[in-house]
């Protein structure tokens, strides 16, 4: 199998210079490189929310689900509740991830769902044409903020530290072989995975330069210590000044939530009957 | 005494076990040969407050209540001020002594509760064992059958229970009769039970719910019955992640349901409108609860009907069942999911409070029919395509890891592919397909006895029912020579089997428990037009004399 296998035919529509060109590269070859380690690529599923980012589905040969705005995470559930052999993957938005699905993100990495969510973060919202998203820089102006919005933003990596998730990165659409990395690390890990990827916004909000000038690797002392990472991620609130790290943040064991939902075999049909007759026999 | 008949209201505080006390004592007149139903009609709150529930037992099928009772079992004061009016002429009422000082001119049967429970040193909670044995021996039940049942109903905790009730079965006496029928005796289940049993009929695999009234229950009795069944049951976050978990096990080819009430499905909205477009099989059990909003929690309503029809943005290609009763509401969950799987598309079960938590005698076998066209499923040539265009607008369906090929469901207009499309052909060719769908499936229902008829059959005043006021109507038409027309199978509508059963009605009066006649309204969009509408909508269900006076004034 080679890398353009996975890109479908269907014609692309991102923006010259888009973030999320460098995702879907960084993806198709995290896949061969796990295809060529024995991975089976029918047994990979990409959920989709809605979004620029959500485009991908399109655009890879994959099996997959395009859901709504928000709703990567519920889908990507269920299909590990039917079948934990798949290795699912959701491609989810900043607006769609934080804002519509937060409730989802959350309860995600409270219960360990073993699931990889990538979250194409370029801190606007790119197909409603630019309004500020939950990390937008305060007093971002946007079309529906022409003087600039008064909130603070969300900070994804405390965030989901919080909530319990498993594996926690933050990769940088301006270090490809690094986000490589880290995709693979997350889509191998056992447990609840995320990778924050710093996406430019080339239309909208074109951080390149503020990004090269900040980033810098974490060190991965001390990577599955809960306070060291929670100080690490509180190094950049997302809005003032500060150096902004990228790579592993956190790593945990925790028993996962499809293992308190084992897949019972499919009984005979016969079976049921039997068991619904006995019931019924004991109210009679 | 009506012969083959007899009411029971038992009451009592939230937390006195009411609705375990009305489950055994229907259990009790099942024993014996009667067919029953429970209405069970209790506040939103945990301690304290009214309870109360209506059992019947009749010798035929029943799912009615009656104005007025042959018995009234009062655990406290309140009880007696609310319901001794409903007691008939000679009957019987028994009281809780510790509570109540004396019963109507102290010809009651007291029941010494704190000394029965004392001298047995049984918790306070087994108070209304007492109640049930004292009303056994009042309704002149012999022992061995209060035995039977005890052991049945109450399996750990039977032993003693049944001290407690010996004690106060020994201090009454007898005073009705409620003979033994000589017919078989049938199982007894809450609604959400049976909707439970026909889901898993259906070949449900996993159960999506988040709590609400009145369908919790159906997530706890298959909580509860887990290991028995086979079957998951998950609690989500939000009806929203339901109904969105319960797309993607379907999408990886495990079958799933999830219930819910008003304020649920309207966050189950946008995930119905997916499984249409996305062609996703899925079952939702709606219960429906007096709205709008929170409104009453734990009272009923048939408020739902338009927003089921309508849900979910765009022409959402669906199915609606609406049961009368527990047996029903078995035969059409278990259809649900079938046609669901069959199709394709999302399928509402519509069930209220008084189905749901009501309890039903139900036949022994239920009737499922098989559906004819499980078309599609042939193999074409070439690669897979998850959206194919077929004569019958059903497409293969086939699930992740499949060799060789990929699986893609989308939210989007797509091609067959399942790759986004915004060209305009495709675009009418896949809504084509949709409504392609939906004309198999309205040749199909057509032979599924869509329609039931009650009451006169030959009469040519109709009344149109729906749902939980099946046996109301069914009781008012025999008394009133009235023809009931109810329809089974909501939408598609079953316009030939309506209209056949319609044949000869002159006359058409709507009973619905709304304040808008939602039935008639929908009816109307087909041509028929109802003269009055009998309409309830204070939370509670409409009683036989009840609804046979507001016919006769709505009529004359």
């Amino acid at each position: 199998m080679k890398g353009s296998d996975l890109i479908s035919q269907a014609k692309n529509t991102w923006c010259p210079g888009c973030g999320n060109f460098v995702v879907q590269h960084a993806l198709k070859d995290v896949l061969i490189r796990m295809h060529d380690a024995g991975h089976q690529i029918e047994k990979f599923v990409l959920v989709a929310g809605i979004g620029q980012h959500a485009k991908i589905f399109d655009f890879m040969n994959l099996n997959g689900f395009y859901s709504l705005h928000g709703r990567t995470i519920p889908v990507a559930t269920g299909i590990r509740v039917a079948n934990p052999d798949l290795k699912v993957l959701c491609i989810a938005g900043d607006g769609d991830c934080y804002a519509e699905g937060l409730d989802h993100l959350i309860f995600a990495a409270k219960r360990n769902v073993d699931i990889t969510v990538i979250v194409n973060d370029n801190r606007v919202y790119g197909l409603t044409t630019g309004q500020f998203t939950p990390t937008s820089f305060s007093g971002f102006r946007g079309r529906s903020t022409p003087d600039g919005e008064n909130e603070s933003p969300l900070n994804p990596l405390l965030l989901v530290l919080s909530a319990g998730a498993t594996f926690i990165a933050r990769g940088y659409t301006g270090r490809r072989e690094q986000l490589k990395d880290l995709i693979g690390m997350a889509l191998e890990h056992r447990g609840f995975s995320i990778v924050e990827v710093l996406q430019i916004c080339a239309t909208y909000n074109d951080l390149s330069g503020y990004y090269n000038e900040r980033v810098y690797t974490w060190d991965e002392d001390g990577v599955s210590d809960f306070n060291s990472a929670f100080n690490k991620a509180r190094e950049w609130d997302y809005n003032t000044d500060a150096r902004i790290g990228l790579g592993v943040l956190y790593r945990q064991d925790k028993p996962l939530f499809e293992e308190s939902y084992p897949v019972p075999a499919r009984p005979a049909i016969s079976d049921r009957h039997e068991a619904i007759r006995k019931f019924l026999k004991e109210r009679a | 005494m009506a012969e083959g008949e007899v009411s029971v209201i038992i009451g009592g505080k939230a937390g006195e076990g009411i609705s375990s006390a009305g489950q055994v004592t229907a259990q009790l007149l099942s024993y014996l040969g009667y067919r029953v139903h429970m209405y069970l009609d209790y506040p939103s709150l945990i301690k304290g407050g009214h309870n109360y529930c209506v059992v019947r037992g009749t010798t035929g099928y029943v799912g009615a209540i009656r104005d007025k009772a042959d018995c009234l079992v009062a655990l406290d004061k309140n009880s007696i001020d609310r319901h001794a009016r409903s007691l008939l002429p000679g009957g019987a009422l028994i009281y809780n002594a510790d509570t109540v000082r004396s019963g109507m001119g102290n010809n009651g049967t007291a029941v010494h509760v704190s000394a029965i429970l004392s001298a047995e040193t049984a918790p306070e909670v087994m108070a209304n064992s007492a109640m049930i044995g004292a009303f056994a021996k009042v309704a002149g039940i012999v022992w061995h059958d209060v035995e039977e049942v005890f052991r049945k109903a109450l399996m750990k905790a039977a032993d003693l229970n049944l001290r407690v009730a010996g004690r106060a079965y020994r201090e009454a006496s007898n005073q009705l009769s409620v003979p033994r029928l000589n017919q078989p005796v049938l199982p007894v289940v809450t609604g959400n039970e049976a909707i439970a049993l026909g889901l898993i009929e259906g070949g449900l695999e996993v159960y999506y719910g988040y709590p609400m009234s009145p369908m919790s229950s159906l997530l706890h009795f298959l909580a509860k019955t887990s290991r028995d069944f086979h079957v998951r049951t998950v609690q989500p976050e939000s009806e929203i992640a339901v109904v969105l978990m319960a797309l993607g096990s379907a999408y990886a080819g495990t079958k799933a349901a999830v219930g819910t009430s008003g304020g649920g499905f309207c966050l189950m909205t946008e995930g119905i409108s997916l499984a249409g477009i996305a062609e996703i099989p899925v079952v939702i059990v709606l219960g429906q609860r007096t709205g709008p909003s929170t409104g009453l929690a734990t009272y009923t309503a048939q408020s739902d009907l338009h927003f089921a029809l309508n849900a979910g943005q765009g022409d959402v290609p669906k199915c609606i069942l609406a049961p009368g009763d527990a047996g029903e509401a078995r035969e059409l969950s278990a259809l649900a999911m079938d046609i669901a799987w069959a199709y394709q598309i999302p399928v509402i079960v519509l069930s209220d409070k008084l189905i749901s938590e009501g309890m039903f005698s139900i036949g022994p076998e239920p009737k499922i029919p098989a559906l004819r066209s499980l078309v599609g499923n042939e193999e074409p040539e070439g690669p897979y395509l998850r959206y194919r265009i077929t004569g019958s607008g059903i497409s293969p369906l086939r699930f992740p890891p499949l060799a060789g090929g990929i699986v893609r469901v989308n939210s989007h207009v797509h091609s067959e592919d399942g790759i986004t499309t915004e060209e305009p052909e495709m675009t009418q060719a896949m809504a084509d397909k949709r409504q392609k769908k939906m004309e198999v499936l309205s040749r199909e229902i057509e032979d599924l006895s869509p329609v039931a008829v009650g009451g006169d059959p030959d009469a040519i005043t109709g009344l149109l029912a729906w749902g939980s006021n099946k046996w109301v109507c069914n009781e008012a038409g025999e008394q009133l020579g009235l023809r009931v027309v109810r329809p089974k199978i909501i939408w598609p509508f079953p316009a030939r089997e309506f209209a056949s059963a319609m044949k000869g009605v002159t006359e058409l009066y709507a009973v619905e428990t709304n304040e808008t006649a939602q039935f008639a309204r929908y009816a109307s969009l087909f041509g028929y037009r109802t003269k009055g509408n009998v309409l309830k909508y204070d939370g509670r269900p409409f009683t036989v004399e009840e609804l046979v006076r507001e016919l006769e004034k709505a009529i004359s």
